[in-house]
């Protein structure tokens, strides 16, 4: 018997004719022109049940934003460490709710403002952190047990991580009161965003190091934030963001546990990140899609009891990767499409990128415009009045059922491939993203997908935006007062901290003790980082193309 | 897969082939960023509009990348730079080509420039800045144009 809806695609939806060939997401994925009850067949307790309880299709929270909005949380960091905590100063005041901290190239790849590598960088993408007074300029009058900060550093976060409990310390602060996340995620370091010191092994036993430690000593500190961001930057669709960011998470629990952690005492600590690329519908159930499987995985799987080591809490981000050169006012109309999803995807904090973002860091008035859309959608739309308005949608639910099963597909691939590392080592997450990449570069090329200002709507001339300007005198001073409290430290203490350092990353204790004592000593970002080089060795770029 | 120590086609640079060899592009990822996306699609495109292609990866300084375009007898360098620090490698990517006797070998580019800055780029000596929204047909295009193979 033919179903309503066939009969309907066969009579009078052929009759009324399409305007293209092919209907996909911005990912391929393919839609249909009309989703009914018969795409969307789910036991509603099994497959969404309610707010905060399993399998948090609808969310983590019971009350969501009618309890408490979601966190607006602007990335921002560039120049000297004081540059930036003006920068926060001025966020705070404007009515940011959370800090999130960008840290300059040489930073993030574990060198001194004053190596040779670090020449021309210093300061440019972040700001800059050598040692431990960096850090105490970076949050000076931000008392670090009021403000939840987040942290974008891998590579080098164990010291980053020891500098901030360090500073919090120093302000009176116990470590069981900061709260905070670093994202400390080095799987996907591999896989996308390319920033990294050591081999997969050794970079994974330092997470799982930080994440033991965190249990113990910064209990309500999220040791490590598992990111899809940059895996879709990088170039992934949709589902492969979803698949190779929960793989790389159930990675890290297996490490976690073998190292005899118990499951319920670190899932509730683990964090996530998620991009909000341009197809809306794509993104809203990619997140819910998100939430049921790890909620699937961490109780089936993992044996987890309490229900909060089984939510997926999440940041989220506007994607860069959208954003135009070409026309750039615009990126203020697909960053708040963009927003918008995150918010119907139900996600716990949010960062809007700034339409400026192509060009350079942004200036105060792009971020504050970006700022200022979160504000309008939390206070304006209406949108933060009830939990989950698309839950029950037709297509929202089909679409969440098709991400679920594509990437649990990818997952038990991954599994059979003896899990993300040696997924990692043989290319497979890094080609299948290439691969993505290339092909969407195609489709724009060839007119099959749309990017306004850019292969549709071009105008000729353009006016120019004002972009922010890195005074190159940033770098000079930076390696000055490196130089200067390099010399003036107690060289003796710093050697010895530094010892104890590699003999931690030989004996397998933790380290991020021996880290904490040795950036109390002065000891440096690049310094811990050779003790890493030394002990583990060094990764290579494979450089496939 | 290609990597920087791809041997040398020989046969197509010196034996029988009766066309003139085809243009050799060492596509360069200097700096200390990961933002690899841009450059291997760059580099993939080529190819496949017919060129020699090296891809370096990541995170190479400017000797790196002027040895490799030694060491390969490229005619040209792609430089992909998302970093920030364009102003500072573009530059001392040329000396060193300079330097080597490589003075002839054609620089270009690409990445988040700022196109006040892409124009002190051009001053220097770089031939072509591409960026954000540049297709690859028209890099590959604009690469047939300006680039031969040196002598």
């Amino acid at each position: 018997m033919a179903s309503n809806k066939e009969q309907w695609l066969t009579t009078l939806y052929r009759s009324a004719g399409e305007r293209a060939a092919r209907f996909s997401t911005v990912s391929d994925l393919e839609i249909e022109p009309l989703y009914t009850p018969e795409d969307a067949r789910f036991d509603y307790d099994e497959a969404l049940g309610v707010p905060g309880e399993y399998p948090f299709t609808r969310g983590v929270y019971p009350s969501m934003y009618r309890g408490r909005l979601w966190t607006m949380r602007q990335f921002a960091g560039y120049g000297l460490a004081e540059d930036t905590n003006a920068r926060f100063r001025f966020l705070l005041s404007q009515g940011q709710t959370g800090l999130s901290t960008a840290f300059d190239m040489p930073t993030l790849m574990g060198y001194d403002a004053d190596h040779e590598r670090a020449i021309g960088e210093v300061g440019r993408e972040g700001v800059t952190v050598t040692s431990i007074h960096d850090m105490e300029r970076l949050y000076g009058q931000i008392r670090l047990d009021r403000i939840t900060t987040s942290m974008t550093v891998n590579c080098s976060a164990s010291i980053i991580l020891a500098m901030y409990l360090v500073v919090a310390e120093r302000q009176g602060a116990g470590w069981d009161n900061v709260s905070g996340t670093i994202q400390n995620d080095m799987l996907k370091e591999f896989i996308a965003q390319k920033e990294w010191i050591c081999p997969p092994e050794p970079s994974v036993r330092i997470v799982t190091d930080m994440i033991d430690f965190c249990c113990r000593r910064a209990p309500r500190f999220h040791p490590v934030s598992i990111s899809g961001y940059h895996i879709r930057e990088a170039g992934a669709t949709a589902v492969q963001e979803l698949a190779f960011t929960l793989a790389d998470g159930v990675c890290y629990v297996e490490h976690a546990l073998r190292r005899g952690l118990e499951v319920d005492d670190f899932a509730p600590r683990l964090s996530f990140f998620f991009n909000l690329h341009n197809d809306f519908l794509e993104e809203i159930a990619k997140l819910r899609a998100a939430r049921r499987i790890w909620a699937r995985l961490m109780k089936e799987r993992f044996g987890a009891k309490e229900a909060r080591s089984m939510t997926l809490r999440t940041h989220a981000q506007t994607a860069g990767v959208a954003l135009t050169a070409q026309q750039p006012l615009n990126n203020i109309a697909r960053v708040a499409i963009q927003a918008l999803a995150g918010v119907l995807g139900g996600v716990q904090s949010l960062h809007t990128n700034a339409m400026d973002e192509t060009l350079a860091l942004p200036t105060e008035t792009a971020a504050t415009i970006a700022l200022r859309t979160q504000q309008i959608i939390a206070e304006e739309t209406g949108l933060a009045n009830t939990i989950d308005p698309l839950g029950g949608s037709y297509a929202i639910e089909a679409l969440t059922d098709r991400m679920e099963r594509d990437a649990m597909a990818y997952i038990s691939r991954i599994d059979q491939m003896g899990g993300m590392i040696r997924a990692i080592e043989l290319g497979y997450p890094q080609q299948e993203i290439a691969e993505a990449a290339f092909r969407y570069q195609r489709q724009v090329e060839d007119r099959i997908k749309t990017v306004v200002g850019v292969n549709k709507y071009v105008t000729p001339e353009e006016i120019p935006l004002p972009t922010l300007k890195i005074d190159p005198e940033v770098e000079e001073r930076q390696v000055q007062r490196v130089r200067r409290m390099k010399r003036e430290r107690n060289q003796r203490a710093v050697k010895d901290a530094l010892k104890q350092v590699a003999e931690a990353c030989r004996s397998g204790a933790n380290l991020m003790e021996p880290i904490c004592e040795a950036v109390k000593q002065e000891a440096t970002v690049g310094e811990i980082c050779d003790v890493y080089r030394a002990e583990f060795g060094v990764y290579k770029d494979p450089a496939w193309i | 897969m290609t990597g920087p120590a791809r041997p040398l086609s020989e046969t197509l640079r010196h034996g029988g082939a009766m066309t003139q060899r085809r243009v050799r592009i060492l596509v360069a990822k200097a700096g200390l960023d990961g933002h690899d996306r841009g450059a291997k699609i760059i580099a993939r495109a080529l190819r496949d509009a017919g060129f020699e292609v090296i891809y370096t990866g990541l995170h190479q300084t400017p000797e790196m990348v002027a040895t490799a375009a030694v060491q390969e007898d490229v005619d040209g360098v792609g430089l992909s730079i998302l970093s920030g620090a364009h102003l500072t490698l573009f530059p001392e990517v040329i000396r060193l080509l300079r330097e080597n006797g490589a003075g002839d070998v054609v620089v270009f580019g690409g990445g988040i420039i700022p196109s006040e800055d892409a124009q002190k780029l051009k001053e220097i000596g770089v031939k072509e800045v591409f960026t954000p929204g540049a297709s690859t047909q028209e890099i590959a295009s604009w690469v047939k144009e300006n680039i031969r193979p040196r002598e």
